[in-house]
């Protein structure tokens, strides 16, 4: 099992989810977050005043799923987040020990 | 808005020749019930921009000193009210009964008295001027200019000034230096009689004046901590609520149809009810010109439209037609609302560079403005001198510059006027007040 953690833009979101349940992906976490990466922000004008926005909003989407569905889901991912432009975000890919559904008590891949 | 003893109107005399009894003394009246009731009306609307500097403030502090400023708003504006009762009308309108000066050697000091109303249902022989209006409409109209002139300074000095402090300077604004330098102008004295100065509302009167002795509180104070770096760069303080200062900024624009319109004096004649709708609409296209110009320039200077600026613009405008909307024409009173939201987009970040630390651009607005506005008189009025307006533009400033600046270092020297650094980082509400605007949001 795997955990994807998306980092995109939030205008993408609505159009991300769409494309993940098409290939199957049952849930998902979303949260609201904020970050830099290489351009590290970007500045403003306030009255006349210059400032840098260090932290840009983004939503950060978690999603659970078994081995075999990791290149399709980041395809996915990658094909429906993508603007091409500054900001876009960022997927990492990390390993899964165990899951567990709360209600029924189905671990590993059932659970997901 | 001088206060002057006008014979009754044409109409009134014509109807005196033709119609019945009845009618002519209602025609008679008809000068002294429509003035009242042009100072009523005036009266509530200026009263009303006491809302507009009070939501305008409240949404450009940030959210930990927004209970502060209401606060403050509200206090000012009562107290103005009371110690005008008790000092300042008499001062501003002493009706010839100069402490020192006369009015035809020129008033410099007016008379020292509680205002008082006129008695309880009075008939037309116990009123005290038949030729002009109520006492009780033009005391409640003149109150107001008092305060407004007090709730400029309260947006410059925000988010560090401890509020007794204030209030006390307050107090002395509204109660001596404001009825002193006004009573120059409108109620006589020498800067009218002497100088030949106009203003019709008060670009200088009220706006510079407010702008002088913010300008002389911001120096005292110094800039709020944190707002310009060692290196000189200036850190901005973004507004806690922008639909707050929004709302603020047309409650204002409302409210000044009624400072200047009401400033007409007289709405018992044809010339009169026409005169006040030029100034009406005067106003109203001034404003709009100096929120275009604010737009349009942001836009070009800074890629991106600043709305704060715009705000300041529209009010810039509003200021800068102030001192002389009834001479200009619609597009001439456009280009005097532009020209005061130019100034506004420049002066801003000029008065930043100079480390002046100004909350909510009350200097800008109703300082550089006001005095822009007194001198665009010249442009429309044939009545006003180079020599009236801008000696009157010094006289003023250089007076209510230097007392406030002098009650700013008493104060600063006696009980202080700033809050500590832990309180101003905390947050006014917190620290002086144990309450918050907006309890239920954390802040980030």
């Amino acid at each position: 099992m795997k955990l994807v953690v998306a980092i995109i833009k939030p205008f993408k979101l609505e159009e991300v989810r769409e494309a993940l349940t098409d290939i199957g992906v049952q849930g998902l976490t979303v949260s609201e977050v904020k970050g830099y990466g290489r351009q590290s922000g970007h500045t403003e004008v306030y009255r006349g005043a210059e400032y840098v926005v260090n932290f840009v909003p983004k939503v950060k989407l978690e999603i659970g799923i078994p081995d075999e569905d990791v290149s399709k889901v980041l395809e996915t991912l990658e094909s429906t987040a993508k603007t091409g432009k500054i900001g876009d975000g960022k997927i990492f890919v990390m390993d899964v020990e165990q899951a567990l559904r709360i209600r029924t008590g189905e671990t590993g891949e059932e659970a997901l | 808005m001088k206060k002057s003893t006008k014979i009754l109107g044409l109409g009134a005399a014509l109807s005196l020749l033709a119609a019945p009894a009845f009618a002519q003394e209602t025609a008679e009246y008809t000068v002294f019930i429509l003035n009242s009731l042009l100072f009523l009306i005036g009266g509530f609307l200026v009263f009303w921009m006491a809302a507009g500097f009070t939501m305008l403030e409240a949404g450009l502090v940030r959210s930990k000193n927004v209970t502060m400023q209401l606060t403050k708003n509200m206090a000012l504006f009562s107290l103005a009210g009371i110690v005008y009762y008790l000092l300042g009308y008499n001062l501003m309108y002493p009706l010839g009964s100069w402490s020192i000066g006369t009015d035809e050697t020129g008033g410099y000091l007016g008379a020292f008295a509680v205002a008082a109303l006129e008695a309880v249902g009075v008939g037309p022989d116990g009123v005290d001027d038949l030729s002009y209006a109520s006492t009780g409409s033009d005391f409640f109209f003149q109150l107001m200019f008092a305060a407004a002139t007090a709730s400029i300074v309260s947006g410059t000095l925000a988010e560090r000034i401890k509020l007794w402090p204030f209030l006390i300077f307050t107090v002395l604004l509204t109660g001596l230096i404001y009825p002193i330098q006004a009573s120059w102008k409108w109620g006589g004295g020498f800067l009218d009689s002497q100088f030949g100065f106009l203003d019709f509302a008060g670009s200088t009167v009220v706006h510079s004046v407010g702008g002088w002795a913010a300008l002389a509180g911001a120096l005292v104070l110094g800039p709020r901590i944190g707002r310009y770096t060692k290196e000189g760069r200036v850190v901005p303080f973004p507004g806690s609520n922008l639909p707050l200062a929004t709302l603020g900024t047309f409650i204002l624009w409302m409210g000044w149809f009624g400072f200047n319109g009401g400033s007409q004096l007289a709405m018992g004649s044809i010339g009169d009810v026409a005169d006040i709708s030029r100034i009406f609409a005067n106003t109203n296209t001034a404003a709009m010109g100096g929120a275009v110009a604010a737009l349009v320039l942001t836009q070009l200077l800074y890629k991106k439209p600043d709305l704060t600026m715009i705000l300041n613009g529209a009010l810039a405008g509003l200021v800068s037609i102030t001192a002389e909307p009834l001479t200009p024409t619609l597009g001439e009173a456009t280009l005097i609302g532009a020209a005061g939201g130019v100034i506004v987009v420049f002066a801003v970040p000029f008065l930043d560079k100079l480390k002046i630390d100004d909350a909510v651009g009350a200097i800008p607005v109703h300082l550089l403005a006001g005095i822009w506005g007194t001198i665009a008189v010249l442009f429309t009025n044939p009545e006003a001198t180079i020599k009236g307006q801008f000696l009157s533009i010094i006289i003023v400033g250089v007076f209510v510059f230097v007392v406030s600046y002098i009650v700013w270092t008493i104060l600063k020297l006696t009980v202080g006027i700033r809050v500590s650094e832990e309180d101003e980082i905390t947050g006014l509400d917190m620290a002086e007040l144990g309450m918050e605007a907006y309890p239920d949001f954390s802040r980030s």
